[in-house]
């Protein structure tokens, strides 16, 4: 998009404040409001899913068996009579909490971590970042897979693994972040009021921040929801009874020469999601004037 | 330029170090041992086993002997397959991977950044939204849901190619390698437009087009050379990517190779295998990013001189 222009003046002199302006541009950019209405949509069923799903989450109906899309299940059954559409609603539930809150844990430790090491400079930053260096060079996915095969596969770790793996380009955007605003005179003022180096990360380096976290985070959560499908896919990640969008694409992935539908559905469901996550990120990067927000 | 090589070469070394020893203490520390499953062992046939395997030492010796073994090469015993030695396995699975990850990457790179230098030359116009758009839709559709898609599409309906194997029937290479390039395709040609687009207003290629070259040798002589740097640089975290891929599309496709090595040894939990395998895999990524970076400062002398000053 291009810089914003002041097309009303009238607008211009009643001032708008930053996120107001932000707000203004992001909603000229279609494919991002697309985004965050696909987004919202998904995030309020999967909120409501225990109250709005048409069928029981471990409701089976053998004699059923496995049906194409119809009147009574909207996007089929699998072999067992289960209902598609409910199933791809509760798995929607774990799919999103996996992106959502490992994308937290990312963001909490990324934040914190480029905050301090920004912060306080010198050799505390140089140890930090070269710690960040060396993790980059890490094979993660590798390491994932590795955790889930010693620990078990429990939820509570692939929220953690998943979100200790995508914190380093979060440290490192914050870092710069941080490095440029604390030359600047309201962070002297502040330090010259006494004010603990918590307190001023807290109340005016990460608020001053924000744009390129959001932006950042926006764009990390897709990754995080497709390292999830991956882990579930190769039967590594959520496991039975639970169901993901990963899973039921693996489910799907088996029987889609008969029943093509158990594969297409699942899969709409997550590309929809990426496709929403990456045009909110993408609008949001141009809203809020964000450059190289990822590298 | 030498300064810059011995620099990243020490560089990795911690890395390797960091990954081996994490990876060793990790897998040791695994709740249940290889040896206790389902069937009692003699007491007496387990002491040799564990002897064989090492694990009657404490843990410390145990590591600085597998580094010892590491260093002339020995990945050791598998503890699934008795009498096959990790290192066969690797040697096995290896080549296939190899060559699938090969035909991945130059799908990846011939169609990405052709697209992206395409898109680059007319920006804001069709010939940019129409590559800009599929290379969206590389991205946002995963090799777990492109790989199913494929098969369905080419194999099961149109019975053009091949649904599974490697190297059985004609064609079969066909669908793994775009399965596994596309979503590299689709980052390749936003980072070779981004690039271009950038070098393409600057001086230099100001000065080019002034002196009168046509613009396709401004393009292919000048602007390329510029304009792929950070395509270069992405190499080495798209050969890891390109690896771990491998997981998901050996699985889909059936396909012998390290990455369904590895998932089956996870399953197994045939964890001197586990531990072989990533230690592979680790060095091969690490060496990889080395080249890349060193691949990169060689086209972008600023990058060197970065590390001329420290």
């Amino acid at each position: 998009m291009s810089a914003p222009q002041i097309t009303d003046i009238a607008q211009a002199e009643q001032g708008t404040s930053l996120w107001r302006d932000a707000w203004l541009r992001l909603r000229r950019n279609r494919l991002a409001v697309c985004g965050l209405a696909v987004l919202a949509f998904f995030i309020l069923v999967a909120l409501l899913t225990p109250w709005i799903a048409p069928y029981g989450y471990a409701q089976q109906q053998l004699a059923v068996g496995a049906t194409p899309p119809s009147a009574a299940h909207w996007l089929g059954t699998d072999i067992f009579g289960r209902d598609l559409l409910t199933q791809i609603m509760y798995g929607g539930r774990v799919s999103l909490a996996v992106g959502f809150i490992a994308t937290a844990v990312a963001l909490l430790i990324g934040v914190t971590w480029g905050a301090v090491a920004g912060y306080a400079g010198g050799k505390v930053d140089a140890v930090m970042m070269r710690l960040v260096d060396i993790l980059y060079a890490l094979p993660f996915m590798i390491f994932i897979v590795l955790l889930m095969v010693v620990f078990g596969r429990n939820m509570l770790l692939l929220f953690l693994a998943i979100g200790a793996v995508e914190w380093l380009t979060m440290a490192r955007i914050m870092r710069s972040q941080v490095q440029s605003l604390r030359q600047q005179e309201f962070v002297e003022a502040a330090i010259s009021l006494g004010l603990s180096p918590a307190t001023i990360i807290r109340r005016h380096l990460v608020p001053n921040a924000l744009g390129p976290i959001i932006v950042y985070t926006t764009l990390t959560i897709p990754s995080v929801m497709l390292l999830e499908a991956f882990l579930s896919f190769l039967g590594l990640g959520v496991q039975p009874p639970q169901t993901s969008w990963g899973l039921l694409i693996s489910y799907g992935a088996e029987s889609m020469e008969e029943y093509p539908w158990l594969l297409i559905f699942p899969g709409l469901a997550l590309t929809l999601t990426l496709f929403s996550l990456n045009f909110l990120g993408d609008g949001l990067r141009d809203a809020l004037d964000v450059r190289g927000a990822k590298d | 330029m030498w300064r810059f090589i011995g620099f990243r070469v020490l560089q990795s070394i911690p890395v390797l170090l960091v990954v081996i020893t994490v990876t060793f203490f990790l897998v040791r520390i695994a709740p249940g041992g290889p040896f206790s499953s389902e069937k009692a062992v003699i007491p007496e046939v387990k002491a040799a086993l564990e002897a064989q395997y090492r694990l009657n030492l404490p843990m410390f010796e145990q590591y600085t002997a597998y580094l010892g073994d590491l260093a002339q090469g020995d990945l050791g015993p598998s503890f699934k397959y008795p009498g096959r030695s990790v290192n066969e396995l690797i040697a096995a699975g290896f080549p296939v991977t190899a060559e699938l990850g090969l035909y991945a990457l130059l799908v990846a790179i011939s169609i990405g950044a052709v697209a992206g230098v395409i898109a680059s030359l007319r920006p804001n116009t069709a010939q940019d939204y129409i590559p800009m758009s599929v290379a969206m839709i590389g991205i946002c559709v995963p090799s777990l849901l492109m790989g199913p898609i494929l098969i369905l599409v080419f194999g099961i309906y149109l019975e053009w190619l091949p649904v599974s194997g490697w190297g059985d029937m004609p064609g079969d290479k066909i669908l793994p390698a775009i399965t596994l390039g596309s979503t590299y395709a689709a980052y390749i040609a936003r980072l070779s437009r981004a690039g271009m687009l950038e070098v393409m207003s600057q001086d230099y290629i100001r000065t080019a087009r002034a002196k009168g070259l046509p613009e396709w040798r401004v393009v292919v002589g000048h602007a390329l050379r510029g304009g792929l740097i950070p395509v270069v640089a992405f190499l080495g975290p798209a050969f890891a990517g390109l690896l771990s891929g491998s997981f998901v599309v050996e699985t889909i496709f059936q396909i012998p190779g390290l990455g369904r090595f590895y998932v089956q040894a996870a399953f197994n939990r045939d964890y001197t295998m586990i531990l072989g395998a990533t230690v592979f895999l680790a060095t091969l990524i690490v060496v990889f990013n080395l080249l890349s970076d060193i691949l990169a400062a060689w086209m972008n002398p600023r990058l060197r001189s970065q590390y001329g000053e420290r």
